[in-house]
């Protein structure tokens, strides 16, 4: 039923395919890459991008090819950003829907907890968290996982607070059904459109976010590639050499843009209002 | 009214919910007192009506006998089991006997699932805990039965609710009501969402479920026409009590508190003639808040017949002295000084 609906819908197909192709690509990247992507190479400094020397993206200021380097920085991109929003996801909804579920003093505690983590800018929190935790890679993912937490809360227990004051809920209490039952039952399923929303949203920030901490030096560490410190590098030289920093950034584009479809296709399939839409 | 043929038997029945104020150290600051000593029965096979102008408290009544609200206090006799001294596992079993019909057909069904599971989810629950013999063919049989007892296309089995209208709708949330063979129907308005032409319908569906099935039914209705169709019996209630109980036809015919006549003067009559001579009876300043607590008659602000007696004593339910102003017939209490002797 779900997949069918997936193949007649054209924005999730799109979002499919995009996101496909990343797949892809780090696949590749596991067994084939054009050039080594941290071997400095100083005869090809910022050279173009041209088919003859092979560099098709273009070299950046250590000559290495860029090319190279988006694929070999996909695979980090795309698994910070999937593990981190999943984290956030799973905390986020879980305090989310109890708090709202519950109420009453249960709610007051988790919501203020989510508050407090709220109070802090996204970055300035996410750095504050890496400065704890030490520059690693899975510590990045944590760091924004718990930028996550408090939107992923808000979220779920504003949608749960609407949802549960629907007469099918009583219904399901009126038939001595327990709370875990209503809420994986009828509530969480009806609450699904605006956290998918709130996933493709996610899925993106994400990527920015990693950038700008490898920008700030706590993400990924060079000469490792993450498409955010190849544009963070490419700053410096992007006038001389704009390839350095169109190709990486039309990658988090790219990325972007296919989680977004993908986002939105998924809500029209999920919500049978509207099966016969898009 | 004898105790023995009573299937619910609903004694001092209080809801109040709790004011609260503060938001660290939250204090209570007063009560509303939205159900405030309630008695009625209703015995098997009859259909009870509650009626009584917004937030008289007849929907909390009903949440209330169907434990779906906290009691403050008293009693739920439901075939002589208190219900409000149930534990949790022994009412859950219990619920399998007592069943709602609710009021809005939009938002009484979860959009994201089929009609078909909308009717079994009941079913499921039970048997699931294994408090129900029956197995998934035999759900899905007992499914198509309920259907088509309620007036439902086979087809619409594998639909969604928002490809229904109201009346479909409500036809759904009855046969989920049916599916565990109840044999008490707490309809909170169930028609009042619905045109007048629908309604209709779904009265006589409801009529003729309760012949088939051998139900008893309590009525919540703001319409007393509605009521009178439905219901061998009438209560009317006002600010969280009720004022007076008798048949319908009596009530319609007789009515004796002011406050049922003053209702019953606003119903408008089918005929033009008399619905031109129709004199109405209308009602003073607006109903108090529930959350004051008073003394004496809670009508009696409003009432055209208060007395001095009124403002500080409270009229009970009870049946109208002899050589009142008019016979009264067997059943019929009445909630006022009026009736009253010493």
């Amino acid at each position: 039923m779900i997949p069918r609906r997936l193949a007649k819908n054209g924005i999730a197909l799109t979002g499919i395919v995009i996101v496909s192709l990343y797949i892809i690509v780090i696949l590749v990247s596991f067994f084939w890459l054009p050039f080594d992507p941290v071997k400095i190479d100083a005869d090809h400094l910022l050279e173009e991008p041209s088919l003859k020397t092979g560099h098709i993206f273009g070299t950046d200021e250590f000559g290495r090819d860029i090319l190279s380097r988006i694929m070999k920085g996909s695979l980090v991109s795309l698994v910070i950003s999937l593990s981190a929003t999943t984290m956030g996801a799973l905390i986020g909804v879980t305090m989310g829907i109890w708090a709202g579920y519950l109420g009453g003093r249960w709610d007051n505690w988790i919501m203020r907890i989510a508050d407090i983590i709220f109070a802090f800018p996204s970055l300035l929190l996410a750095i504050f968290v890496m400065a704890i935790l030490g520059e690693k890679t899975w510590n990045v993912v944590i760091a924004i996982g718990i930028v996550y937490i408090p939107q992923f809360a808000r979220i779920s227990r504003g949608a749960i607070l609407s949802v549960k004051t629907n007469e099918f809920v009583r219904a399901a209490r009126s038939n001595g059904a327990s709370a875990i039952f209503i809420l994986y039952r009828h509530l969480l399923p009806n609450i699904l459109v605006p956290i998918i929303v709130q996933v493709s949203l996610a899925l993106s920030v994400s990527i920015l976010l990693e950038s700008s901490l490898s920008f700030l030096g706590l993400g990924i560490q060079p000469p490792w590639p993450s498409w955010g410190n190849m544009l963070s590098s490419a700053r410096k030289v992007m006038v001389l050499a704009p390839w350095t920093a169109i190709y990486p950034g039309f990658a988090i584009v790219f990325l972007v843009l296919g989680f977004n479809l993908l986002g939105d296709g998924l809500r029209d399939i999920l919500d049978p209002r509207l099966k016969n839409v898009g | 009214m004898s105790a023995e043929g009573a299937l619910l038997e609903v004694s001092g029945l209080k809801v109040y919910f709790p004011v609260e104020k503060g938001i660290i150290v939250r204090k209570r600051v007063g009560w509303v007192r939205a159900v405030d000593g309630v008695d009625f029965q209703v015995s098997r096979g009859e259909s009870l009506g509650l009626v009584g102008e917004s937030g008289c408290g007849k929907s909390t009544t009903a949440m209330a006998v169907a434990r779906l609200e906290a009691l403050t206090a008293g009693k739920v006799l439901f075939e002589g089991r208190d219900l409000a001294a149930l534990n949790p596992t022994e009412l859950r079993r219990a619920r399998k006997d007592f069943q709602l019909v609710f009021q809005d057909p939009w938002s009484s069904l979860d959009p994201r699932m089929r009609v078909r599971d909308i009717i079994a989810e009941p079913m499921q629950i039970f048997a699931r805990r294994g408090e129900l013999d029956l197995d998934g063919a035999a759900i899905e049989a007992r499914v198509a039965s309920l259907m088509e007892s309620c007036g439902l296309s086979k087809s619409f089995a594998e639909r969604y609710p928002h490809e229904f209208s109201g009346g479909q709708r409500q036809r759904v949330g009855i046969a989920r009501a049916l599916a565990l063979g109840p044999k008490l129907i707490i309809a909170d308005e169930p028609v009042s969402a619905l045109d007048v032409s629908i309604q209709s319908q779904i009265l006589n569906l409801l009529k003729d479920l309760q012949r088939q099935f051998n139900l008893t039914f309590l009525f919540i209705a703001h319409d007393l026409a509605v009521v009178e169709y439905f219901c061998d019996r009438i209560a009317v209630m006002y600010l969280g009590r009720i004022v007076e109980i008798a048949s319908s036809s009596q009530l319609n015919h007789m009515p004796l508190h002011p406050y049922t006549r003053a209702l019953l003067s606003a119903v408008p009559l089918p005929d033009p003639a008399k619905e031109r001579s129709r004199k109405r009876l209308i009602l003073k300043g607006d109903v108090p808040s529930p959350s004051i607590e008073r003394a004496g008659c809670p009508f009696r602000e409003r009432c055209s017949e208060a007395m001095e007696r009124c403002a500080h004593e409270a009229p009970r339910l009870s049946p109208p002295a002899p050589g009142g102003s008019g016979p009264a017939g067997p059943g019929h209490e009445v909630s006022c000084f009026l009736y009253q002797g010493n």
